[in-house]
């Protein structure tokens, strides 16, 4: 498997070399920032008007948003194929619940530190920052599909470990989470009771916003490390590692801290998982969850951070959303009863969607986005250039024979 | 010191359906430039169509059918899917494959369900003894056959012109092209060949002593991956070893597992993992697998 070397391609310095001051020009950047405005004013009010239900999936996309977010800059951005996503969300879950959990537990012991939760957040993020961390001289040295394999290893290594150390994790029964607060305001549904404009705020509520918070504070670092030097050398390493190091970037340091970048992404993931489920055992942990985020990222579009917020809600909320409606999906039954079972039916779908987008679209949603806008702004006769700032023109990005070819996405 | 020779004798012989499991991987790879992750599920279909039409046919007419189907289903996903990717980035086509394996394992294991379906072996549990030492029948059979088709396979990649044609384009896709080898054809044809071969090593994994076709199976084919990589994904010797090394390994850890208390119970399942993970730490291409050159 030896990748001839030659230079980057052509594609990325189109989008690379636009000159701020044209990308803010137009009507068209105006009307997007309307959107973008009145999306988080919904998302603000919406705890006011839509029921515990939409509340509690919202949460578990956020958390899903955040992690999705750390897999792409490593999958996607850098090009480093990682499937131990999951362990890296295990060690932030099981970290929060043992630094902030309490000792006790009903069939097996288990023990906790009992600090406030914001701690526990904290060294979450940290240790799945430091297992990254401990992993990454193996990352460093594994090219492309021999990381990806060792990666998986990880996951099935990880879990053996936490389900062996009962007294942390609990073992296969798990333990339970305990709640969030902040500098004494509990994300409980009690302590202290709060009504915004009449509508009781409990647990759902205030988690919500807390997710809110933090999924948007990991897609504006995302979004801004991507623009900065150290995402360039990131993409840079991505088309061509020997370009790359030529151009004086420390290839292995860089490697090194992307994966554990990705890892602290995970950790904190974990925490807001740990959070909406209520619980945590190394058993959620599998194979599977690291599938699902890598199908987030490929349907959302490689290297978009904006595509892996999508796809996140796609994947995270569908089997959530069949469950609920069961009645109404055809094929889909409730359990028990004929049909196809909402997770299964979820599965499916986006196996079958990580086909045809790798197929079809490889910039995923991001790039059938990028194309929507682009054909919206043509229609209105405008005879400035399309923005250019997003994924690459849909012929260079359907190429696929360069000699070099890189992970296909934009660099958003 | 028998425990021991037992151990090394059901390692080789688990070593061996390993090692057939491993030369699909290896040969897709060297085809295609794909690493499977649809093997598991490949290999799943395999052991479920052969429960399955055991039922009514018999089991040899069975287990002939169940390659088939397996050879048919490796050959539809390369015409479907992977051929139209040629070229593309190996994390794309792996992600690809992913994708497939998610729609495979959910249906197989939709229509498995919590059951354990039952392969009637005709040479059902009995087990063969050498002295003190025992193996099961299956096992053993298991061993032999695994041993001619690797022979048989290692002469054909030799000698056989589709194994120089795969040779040919393993080494240089663009002039073997140039040449007459229709890419194609030989990647085609490594597909069916793997479903093929993971459909026989299904056969044998699920007799005794395991008990039968579950969804756990799935995990099991999952095992053979990390004997591909660290034999060295292209090389098909590496991939025996790697086979050999990974049994052996596995069923040491297992058998030795009351002395190997204190790294938690059910430590032979990750045993394999963390033996790859050796040795990619000191042979990042594995231990045959041809070391990444960069010329500038």
């Amino acid at each position: 498997m030896s990748e001839p070397a030659v230079l980057p391609e052509a594609r990325g310095s189109s989008r690379r070399t636009t000159l701020p001051a044209a990308r803010r020009s137009g009507r068209g950047q105006l009307v997007q920032r309307i959107i973008l405005a009145a999306a988080l004013v919904l998302l603000l009010v919406a705890p006011l008007y839509v029921e515990e239900f939409w509340l509690r999936t919202g949460f578990a996309v956020f958390g899903a948003i955040v992690g999705a977010i750390g897999l792409n800059l490593l999958v996607g951005t850098t090009g480093q194929l990682s499937l131990a996503h999951a362990f890296f969300l295990a060690v932030g879950a099981i970290s929060y619940v043992f630094v902030s959990g309490t000792s006790g537990g009903f069939s097996t012991q288990v023990s906790g530190l009992g600090l406030p939760p914001v701690i526990g957040m904290v060294v979450g993020v940290l240790l799945a920052g430091l297992a990254g961390l401990i992993f990454s001289p193996m990352a460093a040295r594994l090219r492309g599909i021999y990381l990806g394999v060792a990666s998986l290893g990880l996951v099935f290594i990880g879990q053996h470990v936490l389900n062996t150390w009962t007294s942390v994790t609990g073992g296969f029964n798990g333990r339970s989470a305990p709640n969030f607060s902040l500098f004494g305001f509990s994300f409980s549904s009690t302590d202290p009771q709060l009504f915004v404009l009449g509508v009781p705020f409990r647990e759902a509520e205030r988690l919500w916003y807390l997710g809110l918070v933090l999924a948007i504070a990991a897609y504006v670092f995302a979004r801004n490390l991507l623009r900065s030097r150290p995402g360039r050398a990131l993409q840079t390493l991505r088309d061509s590692e020997v370009a790359a190091s030529v151009m004086g970037v420390d290839v292995q340091r860089y490697k090194a801290r992307v994966f554990m970048v990705s890892s602290m992404y995970a950790g904190l993931s974990g925490v807001l998982y740990a959070l909406s489920i209520g619980s945590v055992a190394p058993e959620s942990f599998g194979l599977e969850v690291s599938i699902q985020y890598l199908a987030m990222i490929v349907l959302g579009g490689l290297g978009s951070v904006g595509g892996a917020a999508l796809g996140a809600t796609f994947v995270s909320a569908m089997p959530l959303l069949f469950q609920r409606y069961a009645d109404a999906v055809p094929f889909v039954g409730s359990p028990g009863q004929g049909g196809i079972a909402a997770g299964e039916a979820a599965r499916y779908l986006f196996g079958l969607a990580i086909i045809l987008v790798i197929l079809f679209e490889p910039a995923g949603l991001a790039g059938i986005a990028a194309r929507l806008k682009r054909a919206l702004s043509r229609s209105r006769g405008r005879a400035e250039p399309p923005p250019s700032t997003d994924p690459p023109p849909p012929d260079l990005s359907t190429d696929r024979r360069p000699s070099d070819p890189p992970v296909q996405g934009s660099t958003r | 010191m028998t425990q021991f020779l037992s151990l090394l004798l059901n390692g080789l012989s688990l070593g061996a359906l390993y090692a057939l499991i491993a030369l699909g991987f290896v040969i897709i790879f060297k085809a295609s430039e794909v690493v499977s992750f649809t093997h598991g599920s490949l290999l799943l279909l395999g052991a479920y169509s052969i429960a399955r039409l055991s039922e009514t046919l018999g089991f040899y007419p069975a287990a002939l059918l169940g390659i088939a189907i397996t050879a048919a289903a490796a050959f539809v996903i390369e015409r479907l899917i992977i051929n139209r990717l040629r070229g593309a980035p190996v994390i794309s086509l792996a992600i690809v494959t992913i994708g497939v394996d998610i729609i495979l394992l959910t249906e197989l294991i939709r229509r498995i369900g919590s059951d354990i379906l039952n392969v009637p072996h005709p040479w059902a549990g009995d087990s063969f003894r050498i002295g003190d030492v025992g193996i099961s029948q299956n096992r053993l059979i298991a061993t032999g056959v695994a041993g001619v088709l690797i022979v048989v396979f290692f002469v054909a990649f030799k000698f056989s012109s589709w194994g120089v044609a795969m040779r040919a384009s393993a080494e240089d896709g663009e002039t073997a092209a140039l040449m007459g080898i229709r890419l194609g054809r030989v990647s085609a044809l490594a597909w069916v060949v793997a479903g093929a071969l993971a459909a026989v090593a299904a056969i044998f994994l699920v007799g005794t002593p395991t008990p039968g076709v579950s969804a756990a199976v799935y995990t099991v084919a999952l095992r053979a991956l990390p004997a591909a990589i660290l034999g060295g994904l292209d090389s098909t010797g590496g991939a025996l070893v790697g086979g050999l090394l990974i049994g052996v390994s596995e069923s040491m850890a297992s058998g030795y597992q009351d002395q190997l208390a204190f790294l938690g119970r059910g430590i032979g399942d990750v045993v394999p993992y963390i033996v790859m993970i050796a040795v990619l730490l000191v042979r990042p291409s594995g231990l045959f697998g041809t070391k990444e050159l960069t010329r500038v």
